[in-house]
């Protein structure tokens, strides 16, 4: 299998702090890769870096064949690369189908083709009935639930989602863990960050731990649960006790 | 030539310290509450004309009737603050206060052009006439007097900001306003405090201002407009960035004017534009918006 | 659906009636002095109008559009000055009006619309300075303080506004067309969006910077030609009138008045406010000037502080409230049903998702991430 996405040596610095310190990971082609480690650990910066929103000091960010690093946003969304944020950023003042059609733009399909297409994935998701309301209205699961569709209206072929299942109750984690699966036995690639750890080691086929901005360790599920450094580093701490919010 | 570069650099510094004074007073109501007081300006302007009253009616020198104006200044923004400001709520905020402080400016103008009509006025003291004699040019002893208190009160703003408990609540608030409430802050009364001390400044402002330049209500514009460069140069919020951005652009505008004295509120202005072009965030800015 | 095509039946014939009445407007009311109410009003629904095709959708409040609608004015004097251009032929000139406006939107949007919003706010007022301050300095070219004549057209004097009126008319017109064109279009959603959540908006796919500029600059068009054929009609520009701070706070008040965003909003604010300031300035009490700024700094507050988001928008609300009321609201299936208001939109969601599957932790779990395992 050949590697859709890779960064190397990442570097990223943030006044005095060393956010990222030469991240190295790599997603396969068609697998739901996992990416954890602890708070501060740099998950959220390298998705920030790989999909244009900060750059990086050094480093270089692969994607499909071409070179995408410090790329804006608009670009590496074109590419194919979409993702989702940790607190849920839809368009409030926007009904939910036009926040579904503003990832449209890039098809020159008919209009309709485009609505209908909108229409599908919200039902895919399970809130096409709330289709003609504005989306400052939705609850917090139905706005990450829209943010997930949304992404996937431009059909982009990887996919990065920032805690997924974070803040959401176990019925609708388990629809996106469905909805996870379904997508990806399509083709479709994930990078998912997340804290639940259940969530990632049932989904994820190759793991990568982060720790203080560096990947210290990747494989599959099996072989992180019992690799002792991981232990150390983060997974015995937060399968102990709960691990403090960021 | 050197002679009058030299003569331009003092006046420059010496007046960058007053509205250093004033751009710490607007960087700081952003800092605090994410609002850009487009008001300041016609308060610098509202200052002076108390500076005036109590001078030409109660003959009450500059200086002393600071005491006075300082806190009928200060009182004047805690009520702006409780009347207007805290009403607003939402995404737009920053925005909408701007409307609302430029719907005050132009009532306080309104009010100034009824009270002292539409001629310009100057304020009179000896040492607004009377000179020392330095660097073979004469200097007029209100910029060396109004220079040494807009010191002192900016070294006090700095005391009070880093030395005394309000000061931890202002910077705590200024960085977190959830967090700061998480631990017992009174954001409200901070808010409303900084944005009496923000114009409380305006009253020296507007005394030194008055006494160096002729105004009248209509005054305002041309100053808001300098101060809203200076702190954006200086970067929102940041108060060393003010002070620096005031000495900068008044010693700028001051040298410009010795070749161009008609174009050198121009080059004002162009230099925000360039540095805008270069730092959208100003030289000393506060970091832009985390990644989330 | 019958439900469906009866409103669209009566907006219409309403909108049949408005024209009608606007067309009719100088023919029954022939009166100079009423007939100049008119076509400022029209200037001013066009500005505003204009001024919302890019501010209410972007999010990005200007508060200098004065520089465009000046610079329209000055553009068109000084080519009629320069190539000696008489008479009716002068309105040939209004294209140059607006390739003018959109040039100086252009540099002036490339500078202004890198920074976050209430920075741009900034920059449009210092901008628009820089552009008073060069009408009174470069005097070769705009006369300076004096300012610029327009060429004298040898209308009849009695029926002199009634062309203009129409002008203007056909301007507006073509400024709300233009308006729900955007409104209705893809180019409209990104600028929302852009409003909403601009790096979110970027992220998928949105060329904001683009997005930003392309509004900007048709705004800035329709606004310098606008002015050029306001120079026409008063027959002269200086620098206080042409680069007025007033006219940009009265647009922005006209705007919110009526609805910040809408179509409707800003035509119905400038066809209350202009009128009502040219009168206030009739009256003899007002003729200061001190009082009808004390007064609109007022009614600017009270709009801001209590009615933020205009009146249109909020009586619109109310009465989608009392037609709800007493029985279930209606979820509306539209896409562009956005105009039906939060209140509406609220109480259907708060009656939709109880029932729903989807049914999940209130938005207030967000703070407690580790609960929901």
């Amino acid at each position: 299998m050949t590697a859709v996405l890779r960064t190397e040596g990442i570097k990223k610095a943030y006044g005095g702090v060393q956010a990222l310190n030469g991240a190295g990971i790599s997603v396969d082609e068609g697998t739901i890769a996992g990416l954890i480690g602890p708070n501060g650990s740099g998950k959220t910066t390298l998705f920030n870096v790989i999909t244009g929103y900060d750059r990086a000091d050094e480093g270089q960010v692969h994607f499909a064949g071409q070179v995408i690093t410090n790329a804006a946003p608009d670009k590496v969304f074109a590419a194919g690369l979409g993702r989702t944020f940790q607190l849920t950023r839809i368009f409030p003042r926007l009904t939910v189908l036009e926040n579904m059609l503003v990832a449209a733009q890039h098809k020159r399909q008919q209009r309709h083709t485009v609505r209908q297409r909108a229409m599908d994935l919200l039902e895919f998701v399970g809130i096409d009935r709330h289709a003609g309301l504005l989306a400052g209205s939705l609850s917090y699961g139905q706005r990450k639930l829209l943010e997930l569709a949304y992404v996937l209206v431009a059909d982009p072929a990887v996919i990065l989602l920032d805690e997924p299942a974070g803040g959401v109750n176990p019925t609708l984690i388990n629809l996106i863990a469905d909805r996870i699966r379904e997508l990806n036995s399509q083709g479709k690639t994930f990078l998912i960050v997340e804290h639940n750890m259940e969530f990632v080691m049932g989904l994820c086929s190759t793991i990568t731990v982060l720790e203080s901005g560096a990947a210290v360790v990747s494989g599959p599920p099996e072989m992180i649960r019992s690799d002792k450094r991981v232990l150390d580093a983060y997974l015995g701490a937060d399968l102990e006790e709960e691990e403090p919010d960021e | 030539m050197a002679r009058e570069l030299i003569h331009a650099i003092v006046d420059g510094i010496l007046t960058g310290g007053v509205y250093a004074l004033m751009a710490v007073g607007l960087t700081l109501i952003f800092g605090v509450l994410d609002i850009i007081n487009i008001a300041q300006g016609v308060l610098v302007i509202l200052g002076a004309y108390l500076s005036y009253s109590l001078s030409t009616r109660a003959h009450i020198d500059l200086f002393t009737g600071l005491l006075i104006t300082i806190p009928v200044m200060f009182i004047i923004g805690v009520v702006i603050h409780w009347a207007f400001i805290r009403r607003l709520r939402g995404t737009e905020r920053t925005s909408m206060t701007l409307l609302v402080t430029y719907a005050v400016a132009l009532i306080i103008e309104g009010i100034l052009y009824k009270a002292y009509g539409a001629d310009d006025v100057q304020l009179q003291a000896s040492y607004t006439t009377s000179s020392v004699h330095i660097f073979g040019f004469y200097l007029p002893w209100i910029f060396i007097y109004g220079f040494i208190v807009a010191v002192c009160l900016v070294v006090a703003l700095y005391l009070l900001l880093y030395r005394t408990r309000l000061g931890r609540s202002v910077r705590a608030t200024m960085q977190d306003e959830n967090a700061a409430r998480l631990v017992g802050i009174e954001v409200n009364r901070v808010a409303a405090l900084t944005f009496g001390i923000g114009v409380a400044v305006t009253a020296v402002g507007g005394m030194f201002f008055g006494a160096t330049n002729a105004f009248n209500p209509n005054s305002g514009y041309d100053l808001i407009s300098r101060l809203l460069a200076i702190i954006i140069l200086g970067g929102l919020g940041s108060i060393g960035g003010a002070l620096a951005a005031s000495v900068f652009m008044l010693t700028l505008e001051s040298v410009v004017t010795i070749w161009q004295p008609t174009w050198a509120i121009a080059v004002f202005y162009a230099a925000l534009v360039l540095v805008l072009l270069i730092r959208p965030t100003g030289f000393l800015g506060r970091k832009a918006v985390r990644a989330q | 659906m019958t439900r469906d095509s009866r409103p669209w039946l009566v907006r219409a014939f309403l909108l049949v009636l408005l024209v009608a009445a606007a067309v009719a407007f100088p023919k029954v009311f022939t009166n100079p002095a009423v007939t100049n109410y008119g076509v400022l009003a029209l200037i001013f629904v066009t500005v505003a109008s204009a001024w919302n095709i890019f501010s209410g959708n972007s999010g990005y409040i200007s508060l200098g559009h004065a520089v465009f609608f000046g610079s329209g004015a000055y553009a068109m004097g000084i080519a009629a000055r320069d190539w000696n251009v008489q008479g009716t032929t002068v309105f040939a000139l209004l294209p140059l009006a607006a390739v003018v406006g959109a040039v100086i939107a252009v540099v002036f949007g490339l500078i202004a619309l890198r920074v976050r919003r209430h920075t741009f706010i900034v920059i449009t007022i210092a901008v628009f300075f820089i552009f008073q301050l060069a009408a009174f300095n470069l005097r070769s070219l705009t006369g300076g303080s004096a300012g610029l004549n327009s060429p004298f057209l040898n209308w009849p004097s009695s029926g002199y506004n009634t062309p203009f009126y129409y002008i203007a008319l056909a301007f507006a017109g073509a400024t709300i067309a233009i308006a729900v064109a955007v409104r209705r279009s893809r180019f409209g959603l990104q600028l929302r969006a852009i409003r909403d959540d601009e790096d979110r908006a970027r992220g998928l796919g949105v060329r904001a910077m683009r997005v930003k500029l392309t509004a900007f600059v048709l705004s800035g068009a329709i606004t310098a030609m606008i002015g050029s054929i306001w120079f026409y009609y008063i027959n002269q520009v200086e620098p206080q009138t042409g680069f007025d701070p007033l006219f940009d706070l009265l647009v922005v008040l006209m705007a919110f008045l009526g609805g910040y965003g809408s179509i409707t909003g800003p035509v119905l604010g400038a066809l209350i406010i202009e009128p009502g300031t040219l009168w206030l300035n009739t009256q003899p009490q007002f003729s200061g000037g001190y009082l009808s700024e004390i007064l609109l700094g007022a009614v600017f507050l009270v709009i801001v502080l209590f009615v933020p988001r205009g009146i249109v928008p909020t009586g619109g609300e109310w009465i989608t409230r009392l037609r709800t009321r007493g029985r279930p609201a209606v979820v509306p299936v539209a896409a562009g049903a956005a105009t039906a208001g939060s209140a509406g939109g609220a109480a259907a969601a708060s009656a939709a998702s109880p029932a729903g599957a989807t049914a999940d932790a209130p938005p207030a779990s967000r703070a407690s991430k580790g609960g929901a395992r």
